[in-house]
């Protein structure tokens, strides 16, 4: 049995696949020294033309990216920061998103982009701290969300091995996370959800490092409320079979997001399972950060808008009556 | 492929005029909707940069890109059925007149968002020298992508890493309305010259000449030498987009359009003794049987029309849910 780390997890997949696949190759900011930890080692091994260190160019070398896919590479883009993903959305979302449907699947891009570090990293302030999952999943590119650090490592493997562009948010939350290991990594389906934590009462969709909350949550009213903690892994496309079995089971949700509400991830969810037609006996809640929130520097003031273990044990509580 | 003969270069020009004066009468008739950005006038640029290229030498095309694209060799038939929104098109009807563009000859896509296209073209560049392989590729765009800050953020890694990137400006003086002198500081020259790239302006209205040029820059990044840029001065004959036709719009002068007009590339090409009224010919039979094909083409099924959004067959969920 060995502790693997979250980000430990990342590089494993990374230098797996590009051992495995000559066609991998990796694009970024200070990746030859590692610094946002998904890459420490790599260009040792791989070398400076696989593992390549880029200029502070994120829209050039992120259409770089897609070039190199369309002639035959499988890139994987790391961006340091998850707000330069508003930079790059022209070049994910409207170039490699949109070229096999554009060209009548003609070609395909297969493109990976990893965020190590999205959402809140405590005192990075309002450009360095959005969680922009929601954005990618409504524009319909593949979009990751895993919590643990064997979910890090299959979905990152499964993520370079997709013939789509695949964003991966590695939440900045999860990334201290360190997991007993007791059997081979493997890779984990794109699209399938995990139940972490079975229940009877109430169905806890959390996703990213909310899954640490929903376990603590339900882990306290263990003997009150029986909560299943339900991670989709995967934000779009979501596992919605899973999710109405769970509903089906429990008949409440909740959904815990670290999205703003308006036009949220958990609005989502929420809807789908309405119209669905899963038999709720009472009115499911969401947690999330406000409508337009932009997050401040201030620690109090940072926590204050992010979903928190206290509104989210209110919301169990008050799905319950 | 277009050939460097100077018949072969007279009829690549001969095929995209006529194909886009067809293109015009079907924008007309109503046969093609959305309306097109006619390349009438800039044909030398096409034909003279694909004269210069290998069959698996790729590039990179704009919103006015019909002329690249069967500069390149793509059938006129599929590319009007395209633009006409038919199955048989090349894109199968998804991409129309912006994104009309044949993979298999190493178009890699026709961009829609200006300047977008030259960090895709650096990314298969840079491929190619990953793969050991000695292709060139070509990004065109126009003047008004000067001023996009990711076609310079392409010419600096492109530059830095000695990729076998052509960027050719096809520089015809407006950015739809904006003329270049009210909208590009220093030029395009000299922007080139700040990453260190070679670059020279060339007569686009002289398909021998931008032939020459390309032919010089393609074997210079070959070699391995990098990458080059060619600022070709063209310009167009038509509006920006067919939709000015019905937007008067007052922002080139009668002369000015007369006086490039007199320096028509067409009329400037001699193809060879008595080769003129023959390639024209042809090309008209060609265009006829393109219409023909385009026109009785099937309309796609809408059922479809998430086909080909996912590579792994996802079908997302439908918007009324069933």
């Amino acid at each position: 049995m060995t502790k693997l780390s979250y980000a430990k997890g990342l590089n494993r997949a990374l230098a797996d696949e590009l051992a495995r696949d000559p066609a991998v190759c990796v694009f970024g900011e200070d990746v030859g020294a590692g610094l946002a930890g998904l890459t420490p080692g790599l260009q040792a091994r791989f070398g400076a033309d696989r593992v390549v260190d880029t200029p502070l160019s994120e829209q050039a070398f992120t259409s770089l990216a897609l070039g190199a896919a369309l002639a035959g590479m499988r890139p994987v883009v790391e961006f340091q920061i998850p707000s330069l993903l508003f930079l790059v959305f022209e070049q994910i979302a409207n170039q490699a998103h949109k070229i096999s449907l554009m060209t009548g699947g003609q070609i395909t891009a297969p493109v990976t982009y990893v965020v190590p570090g999205s959402g809140s990293r405590d005192g990075w302030a309002g450009q360095h701290s959005d969680h922009p999952y929601s954005l990618f999943a409504h524009v319909g590119v593949k979009t990751l969300l895993p919590a643990t650090p064997a979910d890090a490592y299959g979905l990152l493997v499964s993520a370079i091995r997709d013939p789509d562009p695949v964003v991966l948010f590695a939440p900045a939350g999860a990334l201290a996370v360190r997991e007993d290991v007791t059997t081979e990594l493997v890779p984990v389906p794109i699209g399938s959800a995990r139940i972490h934590r079975p229940g009877e009462d109430v169905t806890v969709v959390a996703a990213g490092a909310l899954v640490y909350d929903a376990l603590a949550v339900a882990e306290e009213l263990a003997g009150q409320i029986s909560v299943e903690v339900f991670d989709p892994r995967t934000v779009y496309p979501f596992d919605w079979a899973a999710l109405s079995a769970s509903v089906a089971r429990t008949g409440r949700l909740v959904v815990a997001d670290d999205s703003n509400r308006m036009c949220g991830f958990g609005a989502e969810v929420i809807t789908g399972v309405v119209e669905r037609g899963a038999p709720l006996r009472t009115a499911p809640r969401r947690v999330t950060r406000p409508d337009g929130a932009v997050l401040p520097f201030a620690l109090g003031l940072d926590r204050a808008l992010q979903p928190s273990r206290d509104q989210l044990r209110d919301a169990v509580r008050a799905v319950m009556f | 492929m277009t050939e460097s003969t100077p018949a072969g270069l007279y009829r690549g020009m001969r095929l995209i005029r006529a194909f886009e004066e067809t293109a015009l009468s079907l924008v007309r008739s109503g046969e093609i909707v959305g309306g097109i950005h006619p390349y009438i006038g800039q044909e030398a640029v096409a034909v003279g940069v694909c004269a210069a290229l290998r069959p698996d030498d790729q590039l990179t095309s704009t919103h006015r890109g019909h002329g690249h694209v069967l500069a390149k060799g793509a059938d006129p038939r599929r590319m009007l059925a395209e633009l006409a929104g038919r199955e048989s098109g090349l894109n199968r009807g998804r991409g129309g007149s912006m994104h009309a563009a044949d993979l298999s000859l190493g178009v890699l896509g026709a961009n829609g968002i200006v300047g977008a296209g030259a960090p895709i073209a650096a990314g298969a560049a840079w491929a190619a020298l990953r793969q050991g392989l000695d292709r060139v590729v070509v990004t065109f765009f126009g003047d008004g992508a000067l001023n996009q800050g990711v076609l310079l953020e392409a010419m600096n890694l492109a530059a830095l890493w000695r990729l076998p990137v052509l960027f050719v400006c096809e520089n015809n003086g407006y950015a739809t309305t904006l003329s270049v002198q009210a909208g590009v500081a220093g030029s395009a020259l000299a922007r080139a010259a700040a990453f260190g790239i070679p670059a020279e302006a060339v007569d686009g209205m002289d398909v021998e000449a931008v032939r020459l040029a390309t032919e010089r820059a393609v074997e210079r990044a070959r070699s391995g030498a990098g990458p080059s840029f060619l600022e070709c001065r063209t310009y167009r004959f038509e509006g920006h987009h067919t939709m000015e036709r019905r937007v008067r719009l007052n922002y080139r002068s009668a002369e000015e359009i007369d006086s490039w007009r007199r320096r028509d590339p067409l009329e400037r090409c001699d193809p060879g003794a008595g080769q003129r009224a023959v390639i024209d010919r042809e090309v008209g039979e060609l265009m006829a049987e393109a219409v023909e094909f385009a026109l009785n083409g099937a309309h796609p099924d809408p059922a479809g029309a998430l086909d080909h959004l996912y590579a792994d067959g996802l079908l997302p969920r439908a918007g009324v849910p069933t």
